[in-house]
């Protein structure tokens, strides 16, 4: 399949996984579990990567601005750092090695095993059944992953600039919140909501068009965070420029 | 009734199906026996519309299969179960949720009557009690039950059975084959079973076809004996 193909045949499936009955009634115990699982599943990898985040960040600020700009530029300068750019990617890059390669592994098994065939003979459209409860359940997951993991990045950057910097929490505080925008927020949540569509319907492509055994498995979750991964740097960009540009 | 008409399929080169008719009627069981690779499984899944044919057409009570839509063919699902050689159980649930699944989705029965349908399925196919258990705790010929017990879940007129009693132990293959033959008897399912073991053949069937090389003939039908071959 050469790459133009691999695209439109990427979209019809992204397409045909939303474009379906919405049967919420039989399906919204398979979102709560999918929002528990990327969710809170998560939370202890990104509380770690938003950790270490916030520490670099203020490290290498201070490396670079320290002594040329006044001490609360570090609260804004890693504020807007963590909101716009590192917060959203980050988060997105660590789920999308979580989640892509495991909704593709889970359901590529699920494909060689027969168990989309015998959905399909229920008259279960698996479609609806394997990937509305994924999309749906990464698109709530992973914004709030995001702020979570902004949170934590702020928090420990401010008590590194406390502790090592001697920048008080008040000064950190008033570069943070006096150069606020509520666009660099908000346009870092819409960029998180497209990474959860991009890491969903990969995993779920991949997982889908598993065919063979366990090494083919192996593969659709590599493929899986490959393509989540790549697609998310697109999508940064693109996103950026409308929003930032 | 079930009309397969002229159906061919081959993969590249390799004809797997020739123009193969027969039809299944009203509580009957057809068996299609072959040796491994014969094409059984692809035939079944032609019928069921999961695998495009190259030609011909089957009819589910008249209608075609080839020339209807997608909503079309999931309602005509619903009226057949299929039991699948590797049982195709869902390993993430349960017994109870396996069985309770198609119920779930296509009924608008309550969790009650759900558990009091599973609990019924249950007891007709002999596992009563273990509603709890996952697949992977259970043995070969018990998931081959609970995938009875799965495709009996909406009281489908037809029953598709592949290779059911493969790999299983004397025992445990005479108590499928006696399932199957309980539910045309007293639950009147029609259906087909694919298989390689004449015994299992020569115990459930009501006719028996042979497909060897893409072509299918009739072997018996009701304790006559047609082919001398």
């Amino acid at each position: 399949m050469n790459l133009f193909s691999l695209i439109g045949d990427f979209s019809l499936f992204f397409f045909r996984s939303l474009f379906i009955s919405w049967k919420i009634k039989t399906t919204k115990w398979r979102i709560l579990e999918q929002v528990y699982y990327i969710g809170i599943g998560s939370l202890p990898l990104i509380i770690v990567i938003a950790i270490f985040t916030g520490l670099v960040s203020i490290v290498q600020t201070s490396y670079q601005l320290i002594g040329t700009v006044p001490r609360y530029i570090l609260g804004t300068t890693l504020g807007r750092m963590v909101m716009i750019e590192l917060g959203p990617i980050l988060t997105a890059l660590m789920v999308s090695g979580r989640c892509a390669s495991s909704m593709a592994a889970e359901i590529g098994t699920m494909r060689v095993t027969e168990q989309i065939d015998a959905l399909e003979i229920m008259a279960i459209d698996p479609y609806r059944f394997l990937n509305l409860p994924r999309i749906i359940g990464i698109f709530i997951a992973l914004p709030i992953l995001t702020v979570i993991s902004e949170f934590v990045a702020l928090i420990c950057g401010a008590v590194y600039a406390h502790y090592f910097l001697d920048v008080p929490f008040s000064v950190f505080n008033y570069g943070l919140t006096h150069y606020f925008y509520a666009k660099d927020f908000f346009g870092g949540l819409v960029k998180s909501l497209f990474f959860a569509l991009v890491i969903a319907a990969s995993g779920c492509y991949f997982g889908f068009k598993v065919k063979g055994g366990a090494k083919e498995v192996g593969k659709a979750a590599t493929y899986a965070v490959v393509t989540a991964s790549i697609l998310i740097l697109v999508l940064d960009f693109l996103v950026a420029l409308v929003i930032f540009g | 009734m079930i009309e397969v008409k002229n159906v061919s399929k081959k993969f590249d080169s390799l004809i797997v199906l020739d123009n193969v008719s027969f039809n299944v009627g009203d509580a009957r069981l057809i068996v299609i026996l072959g040796p491994s690779g014969a094409g059984k499984t692809v035939l079944l899944k032609a019928i069921l519309g999961l695998m495009p044919v190259d030609s011909g057409e089957v009819l589910f009570d008249g209608k075609s299969i080839q020339a209807i839509d997608e909503s079309e063919i999931y309602e005509i699902r619903k009226n057949i179960g299929f039991v699948f050689q590797g049982t195709a159980l869902f390993d993430s649930m349960n017994v109870l949720d396996n069985i309770a699944l198609p119920i779930v989705e296509h009924t608008s029965a309550s969790t009650s009557e759900v558990k009091d349908k599973v609990v019924q399925i249950l007891e007709i196919i002999g596992m009563s009690g273990k509603e709890k258990l996952y697949p992977r705790s259970l043995s070969g010929g018990m998931k081959r039950l609970v995938a009875v017990g799965r495709a009996l879940a909406l009281d489908p007129k037809y029953l598709f059975y592949d290779e059911p009693t493969t790999g299983l132990d004397p025992i445990m293959r005479d108590r499928v084959v006696n399932l199957i033959i309980d539910l045309k008897k007293k639950y009147a399912k029609s259906g087909i079973v694919v298989t390689h073991d004449l015994d299992t053949a020569k115990a459930v069937g009501d006719e028996i076809y042979m497909l060897k090389k893409g072509k299918i003939s009739k072997v018996r039908q009701i304790g006559k004996e047609v082919y001398n071959g």
